[in-house]
């Protein structure tokens, strides 16, 4: 024991001592949200360069130089002047025909399969359309663009690898040397592939393309806005303007709330079994599907209005209803002009959700396979987050392009909506 | 078809009674608009109002029913001896019948009553349609005579428009209670048909799930099991591994962007991490399976470990990203709640910013935090595209991230997708796993609503 009196620290010293760790414990804590925000933004970073690097090749197309003889006995034509002759001719054999007299060497049965698969079969209906175009053309020789198969535009776009041994990749050896004989005459160019954009979906990558879907989503949209906005407005003004404060009006309330948060893929249940197997609307159809997603984007719709519509000071209101408008009249005429602006903006928000809502089309068939663009609200159809789906799932490799590239034009609808609300709120909105 | 164009008639109809009441609204008093009671365009509103609506009724009741009663017409007109007043057997003669009239049948290779049956339909059909077109249209001219007749000076036709607007308003503030009403009623009732044939019990608890059906009774394996418990532990994984990724993320990158970040830096990080949440979730399930499986995959095999190739890691991983916006968004709005009062105290006792957060505006932000955190767990539970992307379809009872599990929705999708008839186990056990998922993410959404308002109530 000693008597050595220890002098108490002051409280400067106890704070300075402890300073450091805590200053450090400071800079910790800062940079944890910096990385967390980082790591979100890396995500999607990854997620762009993922979906572009994969997808920018599909607006690419590999195409072949042709010289097909237009030979009336190849195609079975008998009578030119005669449309359906002309539409149901054998423009295959004229193909193989200018095939075989490009390579002529090839002769064996299964090589000749291989050097058939060069073009895509594609390039019957392109011959067809010149023949239709041109009945002249019959029995003459015509240089035409057609595009290659599948397998050799994967291999001119690098998503097959040539240096692999020839067993492990899809494309043999004797069909590389054919694109190389071609490519060397100049006959196979990249050209912008308008197919991809102006076409229905297809059983065979090169040939399928994204206009089907993306007139399926713009009916079904068309139909969900048709109804969406008369009913999402008038719910609005109706509970925000007029409703009494009562029972039925706080449960229709909590009812909005609680359907914003409803699983998506539950709105279909309800299409499949109520539209679909009570009302007996047909399967697949973009009115079905327009229904189902306007149930769904409803209750933002609502919110978003009564947002705005809550945003109008109530002076507008008095000062309309002191010059002796009806309280109807108020609204229409002064409340929901200037609430215009902000309604629109949700509309445009809700409308970007449908357009990239899969679940619940799935639920009511919007999923088939459909090659046909539609026409009308009552024709099979799919949409176009839908054809991303089926894309992803078709384990050809062209596919996996496509389906890429499906979402990149997915994705410029989306943003361009997006910038739409976004402008509009910056345009119109007015600070009270 | 038909309705179609008698609704743009009756349209038309109803434009001209609007301009000829408006018209004689204002005649009536030589265009001295004071001697009205109302304007002239609500004069002309009232009469289009009459002209349609009782019109409209008509036409839609009748398009309701009219197919019933046709083939009630045609089952009586049939003879006796091809259904034997048996119902299943009326309901495969209309089917026949509906079939020729489509022309998915040759009326050659048809049983002659039938297509003799399906003739009588066709002209009934036709009448009908003529028989509404003339009820229709003479309901609205008389609609349309009756009220222009009526029209004077003291009418109160502003309030009787008025009146109308205001109950076609209340019928669509409705429409959120009869989604409901039609959500409930549509999963609810074809649960029930499904625990006639599987017992609550056993769907509930048991624990193994294969839902096929046999095609012959022989079969072996014929039942089908609906134990359900392998689907909710798979979804509960998944939603698990989304919210590790998703709530450390979301609720540090919230209080750094409140708490932290200069405006500058907020104004540009905010709406890109918004960009996240607008993008489909299909295009996350793309991302799910073509870069991260195969990633995970990959890094797996480095390390010796054996991963599925529709891990719970990658599909719970990407969900994780996809509900980062979503806690951050929710999470910065109950932190800003935090009153100002509450940090310039910390800050004058000594804290440091961080002591100050940790210490004082987290745990007065905590039930909101929660909250927010419950409305994330009832979106990964629904989240549907990801999963049916990138999880399994088999259901394996496991905890094991690296495994491949199934969750309800990849269920319910299985399950209702392609060509089933509607009454069997296997598309009715979808709406029961649709029940299921309807009430959970019900429940989480009214107690982290609750918790959210009962949070703000208290700093205002």
């Amino acid at each position: 024991m000693s008597n050595q009196i220890l002098p108490l620290p002051r409280p400067v010293e106890v704070i300075n001592t402890g300073l450091g760790r805590r200053r450090a414990a400071e800079r910790r804590f800062r940079l944890y949200g910096v990385a967390a925000i980082t790591l979100a933004l890396i995500f999607l970073v990854l997620l762009f360069i993922s979906i572009i690097g994969k997808g920018y090749t599909a607006f690419w197309q590999t195409q072949v130089q042709m010289e097909a003889t237009l030979a009336p006995e190849l195609l079975d034509i008998a009578d030119p002047a005669d449309r359906n002759q002309v539409m149901a001719a054998n423009y295959g054999a004229v193909m193989k025909a200018a095939l075989r007299q490009a390579f002529p060497e090839v002769t064996g049965r299964a090589e000749q399969r291989q050097l058939f698969a060069l073009v895509s079969s594609g390039a019957e209906d392109i011959l067809r359309q010149r023949l239709l175009d041109d009945p002249s053309l019959l029995g003459q020789t015509v240089s035409v663009w057609v595009p290659a198969g599948g397998d050799i535009d994967m291999v001119r776009k690098g998503h097959i690898d040539r240096s692999l041994p020839e067993s492990e990749r899809r494309v043999s050896d004797q069909e590389l040397a054919w694109m190389d004989a071609l490519v060397q005459q100049g006959r196979i160019e990249q050209r912008f592939n308008w197919q991809f954009l102006s076409t229905g979906d297809s059983r065979s990558p090169e040939q399928a393309g994204i206009w089907g879907a993306v007139m399926g989503s713009f009916l079904t949209l068309a139909v969900t806005m048709l109804l969406s906005f008369p009913l999402g407005v008038a719910a609005a003004v109706y509970l925000e303007e007029f409703a009494p404060k009562n029972r039925w009006t706080d449960f229709i309330e909590v009812n909005i709330n609680n359907l914003a948060a409803v699983p998506s893929i539950v709105f279909g249940l309800l299409g499949l079994a109520v539209f679909i197997n009570i009302f007996g609307l047909p399967r697949s159809a973009p009115l079905v599907g327009g229904l189902v997603l306007t149930l769904m984007t409803l209750p933002t719709i609502i919110i978003a209005g009564r947002a705005a519509l809550k945003s109008v000071p109530p002076s507008i209101r008095e000062a309309a209803l002191g010059v002796g408008a009806s309280p109807l009249q108020t609204v229409t005429n002064h409340v929901l002009p200037l609430a215009m602006p902000g309604i629109l903006t949700g509309m445009i928000i809700g409308m970007a959700r449908a357009l990239g809502e899969t679940a619940p089309l799935l639920m009511i068939g919007m999923v088939a396979f459909i090659v046909d663009v539609p026409k009308g609200v009552f024709d099979p159809a799919t949409a176009l987050p839908v054809q991303i789906y089926l894309w992803a799932d078709s384990p050809e490799l062209g596919f996996a392009e496509r389906t890429s590239a499906a979402i990149m034009v997915l994705l410029v609808f989306l943003l361009s909506m997006n910038a739409l609300a976004v402008i509009l709120r910056r345009r119109f909105e007015r600070r009270w | 078809m038909n309705q179609l164009i008698l609704i743009s008639v009756l349209l038309l109809l109803s434009l001209a009674a609007y301009q000829m009441g408006r018209r004689r609204a204002f005649r009536l008093v030589d265009g001295q608009l004071r001697d009205l009671h109302s304007l002239p365009v609500y004069y002309g509103l009232y009469a289009a109002m009459w002209c349609v609506l009782p019109a409209l009724l008509v036409l839609i009741a009748w398009t309701a029913f009219d197919g019933a009663v046709i083939g009630h017409l045609v089952v009586a007109q049939l003879p006796e001896s091809l259904h034997g007043g048996d119902a299943g057997r009326i309901n495969l003669l209309l089917n026949d019948i509906r079939n020729v009239r489509m022309g998915l049948v040759p009326p050659e290779s048809a049983d002659s009553a039938v297509v003799s049956a399906a003739q009588h339909w066709d002209r009934l059909q036709g009448m009908a349609y003529a028989a509404l077109a003339v009820v229709v249209l003479v309901l609205a001219v008389l609609g349309a005579a009756f009220t222009l007749t009526r029209i004077h000076p003291q009418q109160r036709a502003r309030n009787a428009v008025e009146r109308l607007v205001m109950v076609l308003m209340m019928v669509a503030a409705s429409v959120a209670i009869l989604t409901t009403l039609g959500i409930v009623l549509s999963v609810v009732f074809e649960s029930i048909l499904f625990f006639r044939l599987v017992p609550v019990t056993e769907f509930l608890f048991g624990t193994s799930w294969s839902p096929q059906m046999a095609m012959r009774a022989d079969q072996v394996g014929s039942s089908g099991a609906f134990g359900a418990v392998p689907i909710f532990v798979g979804t509960a994984l998944i939603s698990a591994i989304a919210m590790v990724v998703a709530v450390p993320i979301g609720l540090l990158s919230a209080i750094y962007l409140s708490e932290y970040a200069a405006p500058a830096f907020r104004s540009v990080a905010k709406p890109l991490l918004e960009v996240l949440a607008g993008i489909p979730t299909v295009v996350y399930g793309v991302f799910a399976v073509l870069v991260v499986a195969p990633a995970i995959r990959s890094w797996g095999m480095s390390l010796g470990l054996d991963v599925a190739s529709e891990s719970a890691l990658a599909a719970g991983l990407v969900m994780g990203v996809m509900i980062i916006p979503f806690v951050s968004s929710l999470s910065d709005d109950v932190i800003n709640a935090v009153p100002q009062s509450l940090r310039d105290g910390a800050y004058a006792l000594g804290a440091t910013p961080s002591e100050t957060i940790r210490k004082v505006v987290l745990p007065a932000a905590l039930p909101g935090i929660v909250g927010s955190i419950m409305l994330a767990i009832s979106r990964a539970i629904g989240e549907t595209m990801i999963v049916v992307m990138a999880a399994g379809l088999s259901a394996n009872l496991s905890f094991n991230p690296l495994e491949s599990v199934t969750t309800v929705t990849v269920q319910i999708v299985t399950l209702l997708t392609g060509d089933q008839e509607f009454d069997s186990p296997k598309t009715l056990a979808a709406f029961a796993l649709g029940l299921v998922l309807f009430l959970v993410t019900l429940g989480l959404n009214v107690i982290a609503l609750r918790v959210v308002n009962k949070y703000r109530e208290q700093y205002e």
